[in-house]
């Protein structure tokens, strides 16, 4: 349920965004990034490398409710459940975004500047064309916005900017997602344990492989 | 225990060895099992890989899933300590930051120093790599052949544990019977590689990599290595007796804890530890060789880094091992009124004719490897097969336009996932995203396949370092200034591995993003970002054009040896660490003998 307050935040940002959509091109403001760069700390030269981290132990996390909201509903239409793995959010992949898009390297201060930027884009188009936040869009809405900037190389030029961010924010959720017990499971890796002999491909891959 | 404090110092040493890498260590090695008091002087801190080194933590166990930074380049849980192309307080420069034009230093401040990381492959120089000059006009000749340095070929891949295969390729030596390790089974890439590069007359052989494939005999080895030398055979039977076989698991650039791989800090130093005759000090930080009124080395000073405190060791004999790049620049720092240049700088060439390897890479997307069925590809923690260079008769003739050749190394597969597993698909997917993506993320996992070429490179003129003029660290010890120019020998090299890499994609029946980079000045790494710097300080038979001798020791302070790469007067595409060792190695036995000569 929702409190007055937090529909006045809400309100209030929508019209910030759609202000900032309208008069500034979002490339400007990719440039600019949005937010300051986190004067947080890195891990150093020579961290403990057997520590087992997680999201925030080294530096803390930036997002805010409405970036977080929008993060999650955009990692689960990229990496949504399915009979083999769950969603994106489900295995800690917002958190992951978070800590990315907040640590103090160089890198990912710069993907700092395209996925805040973006996020808040993606809100702004949702809010423009169905009046609504983009968690709050049914499926068929959420699509029809990523059927546009899901593609670089073939996005409108209205799109190509949003485009960018989404290959990057594909990526990033990507690469949090696959990294997870449930993404090597997904991608059926096997490995990662001792063994007594190395033993080379079984002969199913090698006939697949177009070897035997 | 010989790791001590700056206080404990004996009042002198046999020798003293500057920097415990591949070069410190199978120097340290030799020496103290030879019976030398040795000290060794590392910059960086004491390192144990056996509790240190994350065999099995995956990348959602590090920050930001273990990606690269400027504190770790090459990823969270590489070994790499206090270093990677920048070290805090100890800044470098170049002389011109363009692409093509800079140099880019990769330093490790640890124990053991780079060989902690390194990617294990171990090449040994042929017939041709020690006579270029005399095969095709340029460069510079080595003042020894193959035959001299083969013996200790042999010695270093029977102690360090090489696998690889005899295949009697030419200019590729062969190791003798029993010497190599068996080699593991190739991967299903490797195969698909192996076939189709084939057809192209382009040979793909077991790679030579120091790992482990089964344990070292420690029964039979050690009286190969050290005949009529109870002592030592001993040291080295419970060195081998303490290291495990591979268990397949783990990228070798973490480091072994199992000490299943070549590292100095688990194969060259516990015998030099445990022979009593080594005492090593880390933190500390080199400044100068200081010198007698005889012209001879007499020590060094070294700054405590724990305690920012100066200290004086001395020694009879002083070996630099520091790398290249750090040899050099202590070289040159070390000035006097008899040596105004630099120490044993006299013909000038003190940071000249610095070479790297030549790199270029290019990855293809192979649809045979589409969708395989699950099975392990980890394997022996890095590559299994490689293709040396196989047109030396072509390029001999002319036929290339380019004089030296270079070797190919693979990677791909279904490995360890990590932040670039599922990235980057666009160019195949289309753009999928959702139960699509999902879909493709499988499909493709596993199915690219990179290629990278690894090139001689000719030393020039272009290619150097000096010391900054104004720039110091932060112990106020002047920097390098680092100068580089590839020759088009390099450029147009870079600009074939290209054509070959997609050729090969091609035989595969495989997709490329973008076609081969046809201008090799584009396609071309950055010197020093192979991180096979050699040179600086090359050997010869003339003093005038050299710095040190066939036994890596300077010409003008005979009691100065150089056992890193900065003799080196070439360096073919075989990757250097193997030769460093063989060559320290020598050059240690040679001063054992001069030791007891008493000429040093």
């Amino acid at each position: 349920m929702n409190t007055t307050p937090s529909r006045m935040d809400r309100r209030t940002a929508l019209k910030w965004m759609l202000a900032a959509a309208a008069s500034t091109a979002l490339a400007s403001r990719y440039a600019q990034g949005q937010g300051p760069a986190p004067a947080a700390q890195g891990y150093g030269t020579d961290p403990d490398l057997l520590k087992h981290y997680k999201p925030g132990d080294v530096w803390p996390l930036t997002f805010t409710d409405t970036q977080r909201r929008t993060a999650a509903a955009l990692c689960d239409v990229i990496i949504p459940a399915d009979d083999r793995s769950p969603a994106a959010s489900a295995v800690g992949v917002v958190d992951f975004l978070d800590e990315w898009i907040s640590a103090p390297y160089p890198a990912q201060v710069a993907d700092r500047g395209i996925v805040l930027p973006g996020l808040a884009w993606i809100d702004a188009e949702s809010s423009r064309r169905f009046g609504r936040v983009f968690a709050e869009l049914d499926a068929t809405q959420q699509a029809a916005i990523c059927d546009d900037i899901c593609h670089a190389a073939t996005a409108k030029p209205e799109f190509r900017e949003a485009a960018r961010f989404f290959a990057t924010y594909r990526d990033l959720t990507a690469g949090g997602f696959y990294t997870t017990p449930q993404g090597r499971q997904d991608l059926r890796y096997v490995g990662n344990m001792p063994l007594a002999t190395f033993d080379g491909p079984p002969p199913e891959v090698l006939r697949k492989a177009g070897l035997m | 225990m010989a790791l001590i404090t700056p206080d404990k110092l004996k009042s002198s040493y046999d020798v003293i060895v500057v920097g415990s890498g591949a070069g410190g260590g199978q120097t340290a090695y030799t020496l103290t099992l030879e019976g030398i008091k040795v000290l060794m002087l590392e910059a960086g801190r004491n390192y144990v890989p056996e509790t240190e080194t994350p065999m099995f933590e995956t990348p959602d166990q590090a920050p930001l899933r273990g990606a690269g930074t400027p504190d770790k380049p090459f990823g969270f849980h590489d070994s790499t300590i206090d270093g990677g192309w920048t070290v805090p307080g100890e800044p470098y420069t170049c002389a011109n930051n363009e692409r093509g034009r800079k140099f880019e230093w990769w330093r490790a401040r640890m124990l053991g120093g780079r060989t902690n990381h390194w990617g294990r492959y171990s090449f040994r120089n042929g017939q041709y790599d020690f006579k270029p000059r005399t095969r095709d006009g340029l460069g510079f000749d080595w003042p020894m052949d193959y035959a001299d340095l083969a013996p200790y070929y042999d010695k270093v891949e029977m102690l360090i544990g090489v696998y690889g295969e005899n295949d009697g390729l030419e200019n590729t030596p062969d190791s003798p019977p029993g010497v190599l390790l068996p080699a593991p089974k190739p991967r299903v890439g490797d195969l698909l590689f192996r076939k189709h590069a084939g057809r192209l007359g382009i040979p793909v052989v077991a790679a030579h990599r120091a790992v482990l494939t089964k344990r070292l005999d420690a029964g039979n080895l050690p009286a190969r290595l050290h005949p009529g030398n109870p002592a030592a055979q001993r040291l080295v039977r419970e060195a081998m007796e303490g290291r495990a076989a591979c268990y397949w698991a783990t990228e070798c650039g973490r480091g072994c804890a199992i000490r299943a791989t070549y590292q100095s800090t688990t194969v060259h130093l516990p015998p030099a530890m445990a022979s009593g005759n080594l005492d090593l000090v880390t933190n500390a930080m080199v400044r100068e060789v200081t010198t007698a009124p005889d012209g001879k080395a007499s020590g060094v000073t070294f700054i405590d880094k724990t305690t920012g405190r100066e200290h004086r060791a001395a020694g009879r004999v002083i070996v630099l091992a520091a790398s290249s790049g750090e040899t050099v620049r202590l070289m040159l720092n070390s000035k006097s009124a008899r040596f105004p240049q630099g120490l044993a700088n006299s013909s000038g060439l003190v940071g000249k004719y610095l070479m790297d390897t030549v790199g270029a890479s290019f990855t293809g997307q192979i649809p045979a490897l589409e969708d395989l069925p699950p099975h392990n590809e980890d394997g022996a923690g890095g590559a299994h097969v490689y293709a040396p260079w196989w047109q030396y008769q072509e390029q001999l003739a002319g036929k290339l336009g380019f004089a030296r050749g270079y070797h190919i190394e693979i990677d791909g597969g279904r490995r360890l996932p990590g932040m670039r597993t599922a990235g980057g698909l666009e160019w195949v997917t289309g753009g999928s995203y959702g139960r699509k993506f999902k879909e493709d993320a499988r499909r493709y996992y596993g199915s690219f396949m990179s290629f990278s070429g690894r090139g001689d490179m000719i030393p020039n003129e272009d290619s150097f370092c000096e010391l900054d003029p104004a720039v110091k660290d932060k112990w106020g010890i002047p920097v390098l200034r680092f100068h580089w120019k590839w020759s088009e020998h390099e450029i147009r090299q870079a600009a074939h591995m290209q054509q070959t890499f997609a050729d090969i994609v091609s035989a595969m029946g495989g997709k490329m993003r973008q076609p081969p980079e046809k201008d090799g000045a584009k396609a071309i790494a950055n010197g020093g970002v192979i991180i096979h710097e050699v040179g600086g300080a090359i050997m010869g038979t003339d003093p005038a054009k050299s710095v040190t001798n066939q036994w890596s020791q300077t010409w003008d302070v005979p009691n100065l040896f150089l056992t890193d790469g900065a003799p080196f007067c070439s360096n073919a595409d075989k990757n250097p660490t193997l030769t460093i060792m063989a060559q320290a190695w020598r050059a240690a036995d040679h001063i054992v003998a001069e030791l007891k000569k008493h000429n040093l």
